[in-house]
């Protein structure tokens, strides 16, 4: 379930003027990646990219209020270099921790977003990213907003212990409270989305999107492969398997996330139009 | 049925033998007094000294009362439910309805769910060891939703290594049941008491443990991971498995410290299956104890409690 902020494919996009994909190991030009938004010309790999980006990429411009921001961990357990990796990891990505949130608008549609980021010790969830999560929950609550979460994620964080598997509860309780006041909750998972996040917020959206090829599971490749004692198929656990078998509503490119998600709020929010009131109240 | 022993228990193992070799013969009364003081002696020094490794050991005694042993010796009529409705009856979860006996003749009926970890070899692969698939929380999850319909309370046991990890339970969507049964646990009308009676296994044991008072027995640990795990992918090393249960700070005295459990449930001593009445009354005691507590709250006021008590569990620092 959790994981120790580490993953066995390239944390970040490296810098330099050309780049090797992960996918197909095509020598791609950075400028030319990163105009098409971190997707592989030749065969669509999706290069994992950080929260500042998706925001970027969904958002309108110079929209994003962001909400929060230095919410930081502490050592509940005083587990071993907990600290030490923590800090690491701030010093890294220059965020305080692994989840950013905010309001915004996205086509005009304002909107309650918060963004998991996988350079963060794998996107694991420990008290803070578990609480910030379940505050976007309540701003979305509070402001009658549409909100959306893309996630990523290796799980709950070891090091802060039963404290890490207890946001689990805390973000699905905090949706249960917003899915009685009918606000859309739209998720979009990308790669790789593991363990106690996908088993809890990620798992609970309205409507569920993924990048493609992204990893989706409850329990890693290693530990089934270790219980059943055999080799998985190729494809297991990707965004496509999660659709094939009914858990994943969408699975689109990067490219479109944005236009999908603004016809979805539109759909379910919007009074068919793109020019919307800030609130709506429901007539019961 | 015999208990096993624990290699940390092997000197009051001999000394049982001793009394048990003694007690065959006669003559040999004031002897066997002795050693029975003994032994009591030495189980008093034993268990109130015990490694975090040694805790973690006597949660997963392979002779410690399970859900059915609990149900026997606590409800006085239960009549099992089973399916999800969907897919299967996963054998790792036993839930359906049942009556507490109050004494003078009363009863509480409530919706009893638990896991159930099998005895003997066939009894534990029909179980699954313990860990549930996708179909078992679904299946849990209904039986709370019928709780909910017809207003009785609810009761949880939970022992379980966690949630299985295989390819039909991916394929059935293990993530998302866990999922939905803490939201919807979380915003039930009625009420909810919680008890880790042996392993809690992260995911798999808290999505039947979202509950208004979650209390822990004394010997059982409650995990976001199993310590063997954790060493593994931390120390790349699940030999480290007893460091790890030290780190990760999951006995019952450590989440009571936590503010996670409400109450840790008294253990006879040695632990609940050296006395299986014992453990099973104290048990009981609590769920009245609690049931009693929760009675003349309200649906939305049990909701507020149980959303509330969750929402304020984490630690950070605003700066």
């Amino acid at each position: 379930m959790p994981t120790n902020g580490k993953s066995d494919s390239k944390m970040e996009i490296p810098n330099g003027l050309w780049i090797r994909c992960d996918g197909c190991g095509e020598i791609l030009y950075r400028k030319s990646l990163e105009q098409n938004l971190f997707i592989c010309s030749r065969c669509s790999y999706h290069f994992r990219i950080n929260a500042r980006k998706y925001i970027e990429i969904l958002l309108d411009a110079d929209t994003f209020e962001e909400f929060d921001p230095h919410l930081t961990p502490q050592n509940p357990l005083d587990f071993p270099k907990y600290p030490e990796k923590v800090a690491e990891a701030q010093k890294k990505t220059e965020l305080d921790e692994g989840f950013t949130y905010g309001k915004g608008k996205i086509s005009s549609f304002p909107i309650i977003l918060g963004v998991m980021d996988f350079n963060f010790m794998g996107g694991s969830m420990g008290s803070v990213v578990g609480e910030k999560v379940a505050r976007s929950i309540r701003l979305a609550r509070e402001e009658k907003i549409p909100l959306t979460i893309i996630a990523t994620s290796g799980g709950a964080r070891m090091q802060e212990g039963i404290f890490s598997l207890m946001q689990m509860a805390k973000t699905s309780a905090e949706l249960a409270l917003l899915a009685q006041e009918r606000i859309p909750y739209i998720v979009i998972l990308t790669n790789p989305t593991m363990a106690g996040v996908l088993a809890s917020y990620a798992s609970l959206g309205d409507i569920i999107i993924s990048e493609p090829k992204a990893l989706l599971g409850f329990a890693g490749a290693r530990v089934i492969e270790g219980t059943i004692g055999e080799k998985l198929p190729e494809g297991f656990q990707t965004a496509e398997f999660l659709s094939k078998h009914g858990f994943v509503d969408i699975v689109v490119s990067r490219k479109f996330l944005r236009s999908t998600l603004t016809k979805i709020i539109d759909m379910l929010w919007g009074k068919g139009k793109a020019e919307i009131e800030p609130k709506r109240e429901f007539v019961e | 049925m015999t208990i096993s022993w624990l290699e940390f228990e092997k000197p009051i193992a001999d000394i049982q033998d001793k009394i048990d070799e003694l007690t065959a013969i006669t003559g040999y009364e004031s002897e066997i007094s002795k050693l029975r003081t003994q032994i009591e002696k030495l189980k008093t020094k034993l268990y109130s000294d015990l490694t975090p490794w040694q805790k973690v050991l006597l949660a997963r005694h392979p002779s410690r009362p399970y859900m059915l042993d609990y149900i026997d010796l606590i409800t006085s009529e239960f009549i099992e439910l089973a399916g999800d409705r969907g897919f299967a009856d996963d054998k790792a979860i036993v839930g359906g309805l049942a009556k507490i006996d109050l004494g003078e003749d009363k009863h509480l009926n409530v919706a009893i769910i638990g896991t159930q970890k099998g005895r003997e070899t066939k009894d534990k692969i029909a179980r699954n060891f313990g860990m549930p698939h996708p179909d078992g929380y679904r299946k849990a999850l209904r039986i709370m939703k019928l709780a909910e319909k017809f207003d009785l309370p609810i009761v949880t046991l939970v022992d379980t290594p966690g949630a299985y990890p295989g390819v039909g339970a991916e394929e059935r969507g293990q993530a998302e049941a866990i999922a939905r049964n803490l939201r919807e646990m979380s915003v039930l009308r009625v009420p909810v008491v919680v008890i880790i009676t042996g392993e809690g296994g992260s995911g798999g044991a808290l999505a039947l443990a979202v509950g208004n008072r979650v209390l822990a027995m004394e010997y059982s640990v409650y995990s976001v991971i199993s310590p063997e795990g954790c060493a593994s992918i931390l120390w790349r090393d699940s030999d480290k498995a007893e460091d790890a249960a030290k780190a990760l700070k999951i006995s019952s005295s450590d989440l009571f410290q936590f503010g996670i459990i409400d109450e840790i449930v008294p253990e006879p001593l040695g632990g609940a299956h050296q006395d299986y009445k014992l453990a099973a009354k104290y048990i009981k005691e609590s769920i009245l104890k609690y049931l009693a507590e929760l009675k003349n709250m309200t649906p939305e006021e049990l909701i507020a409690q149980r959303v509330e008590k969750f929402q304020s569990i984490g630690v950070y620092k605003s700066n």
